[in-house]
């Protein structure tokens, strides 16, 4: 509900229900403008709420999917694309983070997460483990068993 | 003067809650009955202040008295009744006042079906609601009243911001509420528990509906929300992994979590520790949700820091009852006694892992969300963690929790066996394959994930029904002696079968739609054609409208097959009077499961407009699913165990029946 909100407020209210991507913008060559698409997805409309530069209509995020075309166009790989948007727009412009120091926790914390509670798990069923063995039966205990398999 | 006795009401609403608050634990302590017994009436009480409170807000509404500051500032007097209605919490404060409306209802039904349980647990769990409801009622009357009057009264409102003014408005908050605030039941149940340091399956029988319960709700909640996104935003997505779902979702995986968690408790008397964490950490979850919501924390830090009384007060409730509960925790945790013991290999190992998996993912889910704030707020440094971060994390930890879905069910409890569940899945799996290989082959150089989601969700449809077929004994049986054992089966079991079915088929849904989905950008002039999923869509021409409050664009498309006329799209634009706010109306037109959406986008200096058109192929599955999910919620909430109540000599009997069937 308040994401309908705000992409809103934040992104059309001033420009008008317009799409994304116009036809005037896309490439003729079908695979190039497939990879544009893709990394259009991956980088984020500055000035809005958590959308990619695929998805809204805001001035600026026209501009970087022109730019991505144009860079492509010029015989640019995917990564070299996005190297340059980041070095123009800073870290903030992917909206899937990099691996470095500062996004340490953030990529590793599913797998020390995950690590962490297999380990819980193991130790206690280990020690668990333990206590289910239990000893053999003793005669006497077999004999009642029998007698209770026997009813 | 009856918005007076509105707020009159809350007033005297937060006076019972506190009385509700603290004598019942006294009670307990004194072992004096009649304080215990009061907390019932108490809640009975506070839920009446509040309908009232609630009903003289919504009548502000109806007759659109804008000397109500909340009225005038979310409402109009064109506007139609069921938005005028449904306006009441498309707001900060109307939305605060329905969270505490379901809070109390949530109590009154402890109050009214809690009294069979123990006279000391009941006390304790209603007493424990009566903080929540008097921190909150206190947040509302202290910083977001509703009833703030306005001198002088405005003639006419400002009106309520359209994208709201829809029929996912009156229903999506409720439902999402109802979820939400559910789990409140949970949580007090967890520290009544803590309190009194006693914890038995009975308290997980107990647990159990009010789980599933919120769960379904929830469940239901969600999906309405997706789809209403997808609708009304006019740009085809259903799900954008924003703050604000991710804030709805997490209660929901912590939740899907606790319910299978309490599941084991109930029936083996294991884990109860770590139930009993679930269920606070599920709630605070939630109250998590309802601080990132409403604090405005969400959209800047900046934001947060200008208005902070808002923010800070949830944050308080927030540090106080979170933190609160887990010191508890800390205290009394290690007085509950460990319940029974089980091989790795067991219907409980099998649960444990689904626990392990959905609270990881649920932690990827909260890191992905605070994240960046917490990252800026620390070091200034901005970055953003948006879907593709959470599509590749999450997506790859379902996969494995996927995989060993059907597994859960056809493993014996305390000891399994692995393989023999593995024969008997045999035939799902190999569907499953097959499914996947004739994907791949007709559709050869399509994505390459996407055969083997779709072989999985066959699989987890087929799994369900397996261990169906398996408990009826059909093909071992005759047929007739097979279809008396399947309708002898508990509720729960097919509760089970529905909600892992529904599963398989949500996530059919996203990856056909995701993968197979086209999307066509063009300018369109009348008397165009453009293709889309096999159809041929004719655009005829524009017209122009006018609504109660706004006034509509709209194209006009023709639909046709091979030459045939199939079906005809309205797609529009609409510009809101009072706001002067656009919307767009997307034109969706269903063909079995599969949706064509057309949204309109701006017009060309030469006369044509940009049309885009999206195939949605099995697009309905993905709520289809949930809803399947949230009815195997509700046929498992009229399960005998749960319908007859707290176990009492009496029905043991029917327990053991159920028992010895599963």
């Amino acid at each position: 509900m308040i994401r309908v909100l705000l992409a809103l407020c934040l992104c059309l209210a001033s420009l008008g229900p317009a799409f994304a991507v116009n036809p005037d913008e896309v490439l003729a060559d079908p695979a190039l403008e497939a990879r544009a698409r893709e990394i259009s997805a991956e980088l984020r409309c500055m000035v809005c709420q958590n959308q990619s530069i695929d998805d809204s209509n805001a001035d600026l995020a026209k501009d970087l999917r022109l730019l991505v075309r144009e860079r492509l166009k010029n015989g640019d790989s995917d990564e070299a694309v996005i190297d340059y948007i980041v070095s123009r727009y800073g870290d903030f412009v992917l909206l899937k983070p990099r691996f470095e120091a500062k996004t340490l926790l953030l990529w590793g914390m599913p797998v020390v997460l995950l690590l962490v509670g297999a380990g819980t798990i193991f130790l206690a069923a280990r020690r668990r483990g333990g206590r289910t063995a239990g000893a053999p039966l003793s005669d006497e205990e077999q004999a009642r068993l029998d007698k209770l398999m026997r009813s | 003067m009856i918005i007076e006795l509105g707020h009159y009401a809350l007033v005297l609403a937060l006076a019972t809650a506190i009385v509700q608050s603290v004598l019942p634990i006294l009670g307990v302590k004194r072992g004096d009955r009649s304080m215990m017994e009061l907390a019932g009436s108490a809640a009975i009480a506070s839920f009446l202040l509040v309908v009232f409170a609630f009903a003289v807000l919504t009548f502000a509404y109806v007759v659109s008295d804008f000397s109500v500051r909340n009225v005038w500032e979310n409402s109009h007097s064109l506007k139609p009744l069921i938005y005028k209605i449904s306006g009441v919490w498309g707001n900060h404060e109307g939305s605060m006042l329905l969270w505490l409306l379901i809070l109390v209802f949530f109590s009154m039904l402890v109050a009214l079906f809690g009294r069979n349980l123990p006279a000391t647990l009941r006390a304790n769990v209603l007493a424990v609601q009566a903080w929540i409801t008097t921190a909150f009622t206190l947040f509302i009357l202290l910083t977001s009243n509703p009833f703030a009057r306005l001198v002088p009264a405005p003639g006419e409102g400002r009106d309520l911001n359209p994208v709201l003014q829809d029929i996912g408005l009156a229903i999506h908050p409720p439902l999402l509420y109802l979820g939400y605030v559910g789990f409140s039941v949970c949580f007090s149940f967890a520290i009544a528990a803590l309190i009194e340091g006693r914890i038995d399956a009975a308290w997980a029988r107990w647990v159990r509906p009010w789980t599933l319960a919120a769960w379904t709700a929830l469940t239901a909640g969600i999906a309405m929300g997706s789809y209403w996104a997808y609708y009304e935003l006019g740009w085809g997505g259903w799900w954008f992994w924003d703050p604000v779902e991710n804030a709805s979702f997490m209660p929901w995986l912590a939740g899907t979590a606790l319910l299978h968690s309490a599941l084991v408790m109930e029936k083996r008397e294991a884990l109860k520790i770590w139930t009993v964490l679930l269920a606070i950490l599920t709630f605070s979850l939630s109250l998590l949700g309802t601080f990132l919501v409403r604090s405005g924390v969400l959209t800047s830090v900046h934001a947060f820091a200008t208005d902070p009384t808002r923010g800070v007060f949830i944050l308080a409730i927030l540090v106080v009852f979170i933190g609160g509960a887990f010191s508890l925790f800390a205290l009394r945790a290690t007085h509950l006694k460990a319940g029974g013991l089980f091989a790795p290999i067991s219907r409980e190992g099998a649960l444990v892992l689904n626990n392990l998996i959905l609270t990881t993912a649920t932690a990827t889910v909260l890191t992905g969300t605070l994240y960046p704030l917490l990252l800026e707020a620390l070091t200034g440094d901005k970055i953003s963690v948006g879907a593709p971060f959470f599509n590749m994390t999450f997506g790859l930890l379902m996969l494995p929790l996927l995989f060993v879905v059907p597994f859960g069910p056809l493993l014996a409890w305390k000891r399994g066996d692995l393989s023999g569940a593995a024969q008997r899945l045999f035939i799902a799996a190999a569907i499953g394959v097959m499914a996947a290989a004739v994907v791949a082959y007709a559709k050869s150089g399509g994505p390459l994930l996407a055969p083997l989601g779709i072989g999985l969700g066959a699989y987890l449809v087929l799994g369900a029904v397996t261990d169906l077929v398996l408990r009826s004994g059909l093909g071992k049986v005759a047929g007739r002696v097979a279809l008396g054992r399947l309708l002898g089966l508990p509720r729960s079991v097919f509760g089970t079968a529905l909600a892992h079915a529904g599963l398989g088929i949500t996530l059919i849904g996203i990856v056909v739609a995701t993968a197979y989905g086209t999307e066509t950008v063009v300018e369109m002039k009348p008397g165009m054609l453009a293709d889309a999923g096999g159809y041929t869509l004719r655009f005829d021409g524009m017209r122009e409208a006018r609504g109660p409050n706004y006034s509509e664009d709209t194209g006009h498309f023709t639909v046709s097959r091979a030459g045939v006329q199939v079906s005809e799209i309205w797609s529009s634009k609409r510009l809101y009077s009072a706001r002067r706010m656009p919307t767009t109306e997307a034109g969706i037109r269903t063909f079995g499961l599969s949706q064509l959406y057309v949204s309109l986008g701006d017009e060309m200096s030469g006369g044509g407009i940009v049309v885009r058109i999206w195939w949605k192929p099995l697009i309905l599955c993905i709520w289809g699913g949930a809803l399947i999910m949230m009815a195997g919620g509700l046929v498992s909430l009229s399960d005998r165990r749960l319908r007859v109540g707290a176990p009492s000599r009496a029905r043991k009997a029917p327990q053991l029946a159920a028992g010895a069937a599963e």
